[in-house]
């Protein structure tokens, strides 16, 4: 036992080292990267800590929904990805259906307004969100305490689902369009930075969410339910609460939150085969370094994988740059080597 | 012990004959190609099927560390002409080196999940593989997204194009030894301390063993066994590149492996057959094209028949076979021989 208790403590000394060192290189040393140190060039520091809170935005209006579902159902969605890029298809295809196919790239800004946007934004996530509970109530309602059961059911679904969208919408890129009034620089007089108006407006529309999400399970009776539900799922229907309805509900929103997150993601990156992977990864890092079931560990744990991913790839020498995926790694193994169930996480 | 004639020995000596004869009885493509990668597949299942049924963990990294011993084979020994480091160096040892390699990777990853379990063990496996698909897909020191082509088996085996049968042998030698030793380990005393760690760490810890040694061993051990599956793996295919390890890959032996049955190791290579069979064979069945299954739509099918096998035999086809023995009972083998090693993964 001796040996384990040295061990963690080596393993925690490492991690706060590594920690440290990276730390103290992107704001003092910086040698050879692109950018320099932050203490050279503040303004670039600035623009990726922004990137990387931007960036977070997105990771956690995804992986909230993944979290959410776990939490309660103790359901390990892994067609997560799948129904992001669902969403993101579903909103791409109304969009031109309603404004026109566009020029040879697709549309552009120029020609969508602000509900050419949003309009089939809610729609999409609205459909994705009924997806998700046609599969919750005719897969999964029946398997339920069988987790890896159902996580191989999803995975069977998320197969299908991706190879079906292969087929329907092709192998290419493609993108949903910003409306024309999101798709300005601005100016935020800080150090003469210009932004991407469409982060500013992601990362509002995550705070959003965020709050409403936290308003939801903390003040309402469906959310304490829900909350009742994480803790003791058989005592809250033991009390005569329908928790099967509270469970279509939670899986409804965060199946929902997945195809929201896959039409900003659409719009802000592109839609493509193997995106869906991307993106259930993405959710996975997250939910393990934040805590599974835990909305507070969904946004930590966003909001340090893309300050890790932003920062990795900003300031590694120019000539490793490539190796930024091993930080994502790193910041992974640091949090399973001191806190094997996330930051958040309780035991089940 | 006395030696009982039972169905599955009946089956398995059947099997094992079948294979030791194949070249005689099937065409150079069936033995070169699907016998061979059968085999090799098996073994990657294998390891995945040894974790959960001795060790309760479902892994999805065992196709990752494949591909690492393959990628680390293909920088030691390829020379000029491809990505990578092209060394050049003897073929052996790049064998020698990659299981190593990946011997160390899995013994790292189990330590550091070692204190999860179950559906927590899933996803943080799942990441892993991730991971080490895009690492070798972005760093072109190593490979980059073309991959790392020209590697050939030593002069001993290959070429595959002129001896066929002699990569087969290989893997066939490889796949009973590979079986061999995974039935010795789990009779000995770290594979009981295993079997008791799956059904009760908690009890386990207070009888003195300690749970996440044998966790972070399991794993390396079966990190090891998959990393053979990937050295024949580059010597079939002599082309390695970061998609024969991505997402889709890591859950193609996932199936493998379900279809087989998550409780019992034979299941991975029967798996592995029936998978390599549906490859070939179900898209040029006509009635699948006549309703839109072709070659195209293969991954539909495949997730169609992984969700079926999951929804009706949890247990997969070994668990159909244990339970028709159950069923028939009263066979002329008298009793009926159901070895399945205790509680297994609760699929």
């Amino acid at each position: 036992m001796r040996i384990q208790r040295l061990a963690r403590y080596a393993a925690l000394g490492l991690a706060a080292g590594t920690v440290a060192f990276m730390v103290i290189w992107v704001l003092f040393i910086g040698r050879g990267t692109n950018f320099g140190s932050a203490v050279h060039n503040p303004k670039d520091f600035l623009i990726t800590l922004l990137n990387g809170i931007t960036a977070a935005a997105l990771y956690f209006v995804v992986a909230s929904g993944f979290t959410l579902i776990f939490g309660l159902m103790r359901v390990v969605n892994m067609a997560h990805g799948a129904f992001f890029l669902l969403g993101g298809y579903i909103a791409l295809t109304l969009q031109r259906r309603w404004v026109g196919q566009g020029g040879g790239f697709g549309l552009t800004s120029e020609q969508v307004n602000l509900t050419n946007w949003i309009l089939p934004a809610l729609i999409g996530a609205a459909l994705v969100g009924l997806v998700g509970v046609a599969m919750q109530q005719t897969l999964l309602r029946w398997n339920q305490g069988q987790e890896l059961r159902q996580a191989l059911i999803t995975i069977a679904i998320s197969i299908i689902a991706a190879d079906q969208m292969l087929a329907h919408f092709g192998g290419v890129a493609e993108d949903v369009a910003w409306p024309h009034k999101l798709d300005q620089f601005d100016n935020l007089h800080v150090s003469g930075i210009i932004y991407t108006r469409t982060r500013l407006f992601i990362l509002a529309l995550a705070l959003v969410i965020g709050a409403l999400l936290w308003v939801w399970l903390k003040r309402t009776r469906i959310g304490m339910v829900i909350r009742a539900g994480v803790d003791d799922r058989q005592m809250v229907s033991g009390l005569g609460i329908n928790i099967q309805l509270t469970f279509a509900i939670a899986f409804f929103v965060g199946s929902a939150l997945a195809g929201f997150g896959g039409v900003i993601g659409g719009s802000f990156a592109s839609l493509a085969p193997g995106v869906d992977g991307n993106w259930l990864l993405n959710s996975l890092v997250v939910v393990i370094i934040g805590g599974m079931g835990s909305l507070g560990g969904a946004a930590v744990g966003s909001l340090l994988l893309g300050l890790t991913t932003n920062f990795a790839s900003a300031y590694l020498p120019s000539n490793y740059t490539y190796y930024s995926i091993i930080f994502t790694f790193v910041l992974l193994a640091i949090v399973l080597a001191v806190r094997p169930l996330g930051l958040f996480g309780r035991p089940a | 012990m006395s030696w009982r004639v039972t169905p599955d020995r009946v089956v398995g000596v059947g099997a094992l004959g079948v294979a030791v004869l194949a070249p005689l009885l099937f065409s150079t493509y069936w033995v070169s190609t699907l016998l061979t990668e059968t085999l090799f597949l098996g073994i990657v299942a294998a390891s995945l099927v040894f974790l959960s049924a001795y060790g309760g963990m479902v892994s999805l990294a065992q196709v990752a560390l494949y591909g690492i011993t393959g990628f680390v084979l293909g920088n030691v020994v390829t020379n000029g002409n491809t990505k990578g480091l092209n060394l050049g160096w003897n073929p052996w040892l790049g064998v020698g080196l990659g299981i190593a390699i990946a011997t160390t990777v899995a013994l790292l990853l189990g330590a550091l999940s070692s204190r999860s379990t179950g559906i927590y063990f899933l996803m943080i496996t799942l990441t892993y593989g991730v991971i080490a698909n895009l690492f070798f897909g972005q760093v072109t020191d190593f490979s980059g997204f073309g991959g790392i082509s020209g590697i050939d088996a030593p002069a001993g085996i290959g070429p595959v194009t002129g001896h066929p049968n002699r990569l087969y042998y290989v893997a066939l030698g490889v796949s009973v030894a590979v079986y061999a030793l995974l039935r010795y380990i789990v009779r000995t005393p770290f594979g009981l301390a295993l079997q008791g760690v799956r059904d009760d760490p908690v009890r386990m810890s207070s009888l003195g063993y300690n749970v996440m040694l044998h966790r972070t061993l399991a794993f390396g051990f079966a990190g090891f066994i998959a990393s053979l599956g990937g050295v024949l793996f580059v010597w079939w295919n002599g082309h390695i590149d970061p998609a024969s390890i991505d997402l889709g890959a890591t859950i193609d032996v996932l199936i493998i492996a379900v279809i087989g049955g998550l409780t019992r190791v034979e299941g991975a290579w029967l798996g592995a057959f029936l998978y390599v069979l549906m490859l070939n064979y179900l898209p040029s069945i006509t009635f699948l094209g006549s309703i839109g299954i072709t070659q195209d739509r293969f991954h539909t099918l495949i997730g169609i028949v992984f969700l079926v096998i999951i929804l009706v035999s949890p247990n997969g086809l070994i668990g159909l076979w244990e339970r028709t023995l159950k069923l028939v009972g009263s066979s002329r083998f008298g009793r009926p021989a159901v070895e399945a090693p205790g509680g297994g993964t609760d699929v």
